[in-house]
């Protein structure tokens, strides 16, 4: 069981979060411009790197806020967190 | 106490005197050579068994299967070996209900004995929609030719005594689904058993061989390359599980996959007292009794991303939890170890079988936590597949394209039962 | 037998116990196998496959034979005899591979404790103790766990330290810990697993050793979760076997575990004793055991002793067959017990030596179990014959003998993590040891894994039938798949594998080790969390009340809700069609409280709900009230209900009872992470309202009566319009929302008042009957006028237009979630399932929900497998306004085939059912103004 730094709360247990898969899936501009595939795309596609991941992460048993990390996803490990809005920072897994 | 102290169990025949031996020779451990007609890049449950029927059935045996580790190391190594194929869609019930077919005559298709025992596995239903979702199930089962009864709590205890069937627990059991034919097997011997018999069929087992890339041209891909040299193919499979995001990512094809880390857990050994599957989604365990006695069990699904092959342990005190809510005999059971798999896990909790945008490559990926349980089935179809260059009709309704059109086969809401 | 002189049990005091029907005394401080071995038994019980005699091969949890059953106090399966604590009265018995679970359940109680420590100390032998001071005097928090009843760890009692005698510096040290407030020292307590960032798992047994003195408000067992910034793993090694034939019977033991038992128990072992080594440590068990009593003989596989043993071992004529091997044994009948050892000399010539004890130390594999748990790498060490930590990790240091560090000055020294390190006085300096792994014999009967009868010629088997990896032959042969997890085997196998291979070890590797380090029961890790302490009961804020009615209730999520009111006499279905025509006809009221409700304020909020659900909510004006969808990317409906305006930035969103923290998350998710530049926010309310829908044609009539202030005709308060009042100064908001058809007003109020509310509710509709009604009335009334349940009319796989909610799916919003999906080719198929209304023919059948729906079979039987299904049954009820039974299903192409009849099959009977609109009652809308 990890600890989690939450960027507003610090390290706290990993149950207190939800996971919340990849980050940086902006919802399309227009969806009604894209084509089936495309939408699907949207819908069910992610990717699913082993490696450096970035994420989303709910402090769901917290402050409740949605935050963004890039973990190793053969280690687990957490690389960086950062806040929705901010690019993702380069780390080395 | 006279009875229990009358003595240490040297009297009695000793509880693994029974269990059959290995064949004294199982595979080959050959050099890749340098071109194969078939390329099968896994070599876990579904590519052996893809490789045996592709051999027994179409008479196809140059063929490789690559795996980057050892032998059915993987999921097919982890898994906690119950089959049963009470799926609700027509879809999973075909391709499941084809697994069980070739189940039951698998020990004598292979000369092997894989202990396959069809004990039959309860999925316990905690509320009043898991009842209406229970019976639904079942029906949709009956009409298929798949069977299932459903049962009340007092049919549940007579099937299996030591589930705890009182109206005082939290969520007490509301009866059950029941499927007769389901049952357990010995995971190793089955990957063995194929692999055996691929091998005498003459097609090549290739350990320590990972794939690093493929070559193209154009729409075909030309060859594999590897950890052990570049392997030239007239087709490929793809039977890597947890790991078919990475291959595909080698090849630029995107599939909806989320790789996922699933634990499970034996006990020590321990006299019989168990003596069927129980399935529980809400109260989430599921639980059987191996044949030497130990007591298997599965917890759920890590929520998040992982190649680790281990889990968090918080998911096994919940585990131990449930177990101990529904088997109040199991308290003083040990959880003797645990580990990890990876489950490819798609957005309906269906598989993703069928052609990708390579005319010569065939996907097989997708099968969460139901892989084990579909090896025969999807090993038979993958081969047909392979042969006749056109989905086998069990797995054409898996395609990729699946997720473009909308015609999805939830698994998830409706079957409420997963694993 | 027992020695005089040693030991650290009390010998003052006598306890009584049983093993396999006979009875027996030991001491307290005893072990089960102390006790055993004290009273002349070494037999404890038979192999799993082969049934040979199996006993104690070593003194502690890594003992791979000693399997036991606890009997009394309370059944618990497959223990192991040496970490089974005596206590007056205990009853066991020997196992053949298999233990026995109780018939009843545990009563006992176990629990959790939560730690947050600087540094963890794993194992309080001298290295840790060390360490755990070091740690203390930095003023740092520590734990320092160890899984014995006391700590020292190998130490004897027979070195000294600092100049005085070991024990003593234990004694000190512990001492000195004692008066940090900041370290907890649990003895008795087994770190079994390490997890990320210093997350490591301990059970401490609490109360097994106390025997019936054992406090009944103390729990058994206790699982410690310790978050540690730094873990010192100092947990020991464990001595090697040697493969040798016939090296499984009673009476071969570890050379230091003999010895420990010796110093521990004053137990020895064996009074003829041949000690069979290739390392140095165990010459002191020799030395120990001559001096107890016994007439040793040591067995050398080293062409030379040591010169500090050899001049050891003159002195007490202890003869060292120098270059020597133990090839095989032979047995006593009886109890198999070991009688003799044969010998193989340097010059080859074969030699019977008699023995009852036969002390082997083939070296020291480190414990290294908790370092490889998190995937520590571990590398072969040649020296050791043996894998240690090969690889630094954060936050983890490895001490002593667990890194391999054999010598106690080493051990100290590593400990003392800097600090000045205590001296080792008179320790003879260690030689390199012999790798011995096997002696050359017969494979069939050389025991690799004792607990699984496994032995070389099943290794020779393996690699014969292919096999090339460790992981493989391990499956083939079972080796270290068994209760002791191959702590003393695993080497073994992993260096027979590699002999028979023709390759390295270091090639072959070793198998992955994982948690538990030693096993736990289930009920230790299940702690509390059992029963109705499993998962929360949320209860509203009239549970009392309903409890005193007589309420069945019915699970719903976590939350407790009355199902139905039964009258005496009365079963579920006639206490509904009571409440269902109380509603019809008077009024009747419900405890609605688990609806979610979710407050959303903004300047952006009907932004927002705009987005989320599928129609407009913007143009809702104030004071008004609307129902509405909500769907995934998908398209899928997730969840629905009713939105209040309060203001033009104000909106209560009402969810389902099984939606309400998933929307309320979904929301969060939205708005935080896809549009963060809406200014809106989001609160859960649901706790804060009660809700009392008041239904029924008379509804009306107790409005008034109780809120005289409230103009509840309708034209002042119309249909889906809310008005906030009170009653005796406390607020009240009631809403016109019908999920029954009928005139209906909900009544809303915080929940501190509600049963005060409530009571003057009943009060004011006591003389037109008012009639409190449950959920499965509420499904039964919501169902005749074709509303869906999200959950149960619905699977994930059902879009508002298959609901017939395509008046609820805006055409002028440019977008909301799920809106792109409705125009994939699937969402436009003439033959999607449908919600409709499917009244059985013979107006007498309910069918049962789940049921699924065929074609009509003219002939009245089903065609043979597979038959096609055309939907399925998702509620089905009798209906007092109906007089009959009704279902809702979904039906593939169900609107256009309304008036056709299909079968259900129903048990082995095919019910014939008429397909109708979903609305069944009031089509009109009639009765919903009363």
């Amino acid at each position: 069981m990890q600890l989690i730094r939450c960027p507003w709360c610090g390290p706290r247990e990993e149950v207190e979060f939800h996971y919340g898969g990849q980050a940086h899936v902006a919802y399309p501009d227009d969806p009604a411009a894209l084509t089936d595939e495309q939408w699907a795309r949207y819908v069910f596609f992610r990717d699913n790197p082993k490696g450096a991941f970035a994420e989303r992460w709910s402090h769901s048993a917290g402050c409740r806020r949605w935050f963004n990390a890039v973990r190793d996803t053969r280690t687990y490990r957490f690389l960086a967190v950062y806040k929705p809005g901010e690019a993702r920072p380069e780390v080395a897994s | 106490m006279s009875e229990l102290a009358s003595g240490s169990s040297a009297q009695r025949t000793p509880p693994g005197a029974h269990l059959p031996e290995h064949p004294d020779f199982l595979w080959r451990t050959p050099e890749p050579r340098r071109t194969y007609d078939v390329v099968i890049v896994g070599g876990g449950g579904h590519g052996l068994a893809t490789a045996h029927y592709l051999a027994k059935n179409h008479g196809i045996t140059n063929v490789a299967v690559l795996e980057k580790g050892w032998l059915a190391g993987g999921n097919m190594a982890r898994n906690t070996t119950i089959i049963r194929s009470n799926y609700l869609w027509d879809e999973s019930a075909a391709i499941y209900e084809h697994a069980l077919k070739l189940w039951e005559g698998l020990e004598d298709d292979l000369g092997y004995p894989i202990l396959f025992s069809q004990r039959g596995v309860l999925n316990l239903a905690h509320s009043e929609q898991d009842v209406r979702d229970s019976v639904r199930r079942v029906e949709a089962n009956r009409l298929n030719g798949v069977d299932a009864e459903w049962l009340g709590p007092d049919e549940v205890a007579k099937l299996c005594p030591i589930v705890n069937v009182s109206a005082d627990i939290r969520y007490p059991v509301q009866g059950a689904t029941y499927q007769p034919r389901a049952g357990i097997a010995k995971h190793d011997y089955v990957a063995w058993g194929f692999a055996r018999r691929a091998d005498a069929a003459g097609i090549d087992l290739i350990q320590d061989c990972e794939v690093t890339g493929f070559t193209t041209d154009g729409d075909r891909v030309t060859g594999v390359r590897t950890t052990r040299g570049d392997i030239a193919c007239g087709r490929v499979a793809l039977c890597a599980a947890g790991h078919t995001s990475v291959l595909l990512d080698m090849l630029g094809v995107a599939a909806p996959l989320q790789s996922h880390p699933l634990q499970a857990l034996v006990s020590e050994l321990l006299e019989p007292v168990h003596p069927t599957v129980v399935m529980s989604n809400a109260v989430h365990v599921y639980v059987s009794q191996a044949h030497k006695g130990e007591l298997v069990m599965g917890a759920g699904v890590d929520s998040y991303n992982g190649y680790g092959q281990r889990g968090a342990f918080h998911v096994i005190e919940r585990q131990m939890a449930a177990a101990v809510e529904l088997f109040p005999v199991f308290a003083r059971a040990h959880l003797l170890r645990t580990w990890g798999g990876i489950v490819d896990v798609t957005p309906d909790a269906s598989p993703i079988v069928g052609r990708t945008p390579y005319e010569n490559v065939y996907l097989n990926c997708g099968w969460g936590t139901g892989g084990f349980k579909a090896t025969p089935g999807i090993g038979w179809c993958m081969a047909d597949t392979i042969a006749h260059d056109e989905p086998h009709p069990h797995v054409a309704p898996f395609s990729l394209d699946r997720f473009t059109t909308g015609a999805l086969v939830d698994e998830h809401g409706a079957a409420a039962v997963a694993h | 037998m027992r020695v005089d002189g040693y030991g650290r049990i009390d010998r003052s005091r006598t306890l009584g116990f049983t093993f396999d029907g006979r009875s027996y005394t030991g001491h307290p401080g005893d072990t089960l196998a102390s006790a055993l071995l004290a009273n002349g038994v070494h037999r404890i019980g038979s192999s799993v496959t082969l049934g040979r005699p199996r006993g104690i091969s070593a003194a502690w949890s890594e003992d791979a034979t000693g399997l036991v059953q606890v009997e009394e106090p309370f059944p618990e399966p497959m223990l192991l005899a040496t970490t089974v604590e005596l206590v007056d009265g205990l009853v066991a018995r020997g196992l053949g591979g298999q233990g026995r679970l109780a018939e009843v359940a545990d009563t006992a109680r176990y629990d959790r404790m939560h730690h947050h420590v600087d540094t963890l100390v794993v194992g309080a032998g001298p290295a840790g103790l060390l360490a755990a001071r070091a740690a203390a005097r930095r003023g740092e928090r520590v734990a320092l766990l160890d899984d014995r009843p006391e700590p020292g760890g190998s130490l004897t009692g027979t070195e000294r330290i600092d100049g005085r005698p070991s024990r003593e510096f234990v004694a000190d040290v512990v001492a000195e810990l004692a008066t940090h407030p900041e370290v907890a020292h649990l003895q008795r307590t087994t770190a079994f697993g390490r997890y990320d960032d210093g997350f490591v798992l301990a059970l401490q047994h609490r109360t097994d050793h106390l025997g019936a003195d054992a406090p009944r408000t103390l729990s058994r067992q206790r699982v410690h979760r310790i978050r540690a910034g730094r873990t010192v793993i100092a947990t020991g090694a464990h001595e090697r076997p040697i493969v040798f034939a016939d090296n499984d019977r009673p009476g071969i033991l570890l050379a230091a575990s003999a010895r420990d038992l010796l110093h521990r128990y004053g137990v020895l072992a064996g009074r003829e004793v041949v000690v069979f080594t290739g390392d140095d440590a165990a010459y002191a068990a020799a030395v120990d055991l001559a001096d107890a009593g016994a007439a040793v003989t040591v067995v050398e596989a080293r062409p030379q002793a040591p010169a500090h043993w050899a001049g050891a071992a003159a002195d007490r004529g202890i003869p060292v067959l120098t270059g020597s091997l133990v090839a095989g044994t032979e047995g006593a009948p009886g109890d198999g017990r070991v009688s003799a050892a044969v010998v193989t000399g340097a010059d080859g010539a074969r030699t019977v030596l008699g023995c009852d004890l036969l002390a082997v130390s083939g070296g020291w594999n480190p414990t290294a179990h908790l370092f490889s748990h998190v995937r520590g790498t571990l590398a072969y060490d040649p020296a050791l014959g043996a894998f240690r930590p090969g690889e630094d990790l954060d936050g983890v240091a490895v001490v002593g003998a667990a890194n391999g560090t054999l010598d106690l000055a080493g051990c100290l020294r590593e400990g003392a993590s800097g600090e000045r390190p205590p001296s080792a006085d008179g320790e003879p300096e260690r030689t390199p040891g012999a790798i011995v792994w096997r002696v050359e014999g017969p494979h069939d009967r050389q025991f690799v894994d004792v607990q699984r009868d496994a032995t070389v010629a099943d290794i020779a088997r393996a690699v014969g039938a292919g096999m090339r990896s460790a992981e493989h032959v391990k499956r083939y042969t079972t080796i270290g798949t068994a209760h002791d997890q191959g702590k003393t085997s695993g080497v073994l196998a992993s260096a027979i594998t590699a002999e028979l291979l023709g390759v390295p070890i270091e090639d072959l590797g070793t198998t992955t080790f994982r948690p538990p380090y030693t096993p736990v029961a289930f009920a230790a890790l299940a702690g509390r969390e059992r029963g109705q302490l499993f998962d929360p009961v949320r209860t509203t804020a009239l549970h009392a009340w309903h409890v005193g009615a007589g309420a069945v209730f019915e699970d719903v999520g976590q939350w407790k809700r009355p199902r139905y009111y039964p009258r005496p006499g009365e079963d579920m279905e006639a206490a509904v069609l009571r409440e269902c025509a109380a509603v019809r006809d008077g009024v009747g009221i419900l405890d609605g409280s688990t609806l979610g409700k979710i407050d959303v304020q903004g300047r952006d909020a009907a932004v927002l709900l705009d987005r989320v659900y599928t129609n407009m909510m913007s143009n809702l004006a104030v004071g008004r009230v609307r129902y509405g969808v909500m769907c995934g990317p998908d398209g899928m409906v997730i969840d629905d209900g009713t939105v209040l305006r309060l203001a033009e930035d104000r909106f209560t969103v009402i969810t389902t009872t099984g939606g309400a923290a998933k929307i309320l998350d979904w929301l969060e998710e939205w708005v935080q992470t896809e549009w963060p530049d809406l200014r809106v926010h989001l609160a859960s309310v649901t706790e804060q309202w009660a809700v009392f829908p008041v239904v029924g044609p008379r509804s009306r009539h107790v409005i008034s009566r109780l809120f005289a202030d409230l103009d509840v005709s309708n034209d002042a308060f119309g249909f889906m319009c809310w008005r906030d009042t009170e009653l005796d100064g406390v607020p009240v908001r009631v809403a016109r929302i019908s999920f029954s058809g009928e005139l209906a007003y909900e009544v809303n109020v915080n929940a501190w008042y509600a049963p005060a509310v409530w009571e003057r509710l009943l009060a004011a509709g006591e003389k037109h009957g008012i009639t409190p009604y449950g959920t499965e009335t509420m499904h039964v009334l919501r169902a005749e006028k074709g509303y869906p349940i999200i959950g149960q009319d619905t699977d994930g796989t059902v879009t508002p237009h298959d609901l017939g909610m395509a008046w609820a799916v805006s055409k002028k919003k440019s977008d909301f979630i799920g809106k792109r999906s409705f125009s994939r080719a699937e969402n436009t198929d003439p033959l999607r399932k449908q919600l409709v209304g499917l009244l059985p023919t013979d107006a007498r059948t309910k069918i049962p929900e789940g049921s699924q729906v065929v074609e009509f079979c003219p002939d009245g039987a089903l065609p043979a497998p597979p038959v096609p299904m055309l939907g399925h049954v998702t509620s089905s009820y009798r209906s007092a306004a109906l007089g009959r039974p009704f279902a809702l299903a979904l039906v593939k192409g169900g609107r256009q085939r309304v008036g056709d009849v299909v079968h259900v099959p129903v048990g082995d009977a095919l019910v014939p059912a008429e397909i109708t609109s979903s609305v069944l009652v009031d089509p009109e809308g009639n009765r919903r103004d009363g």
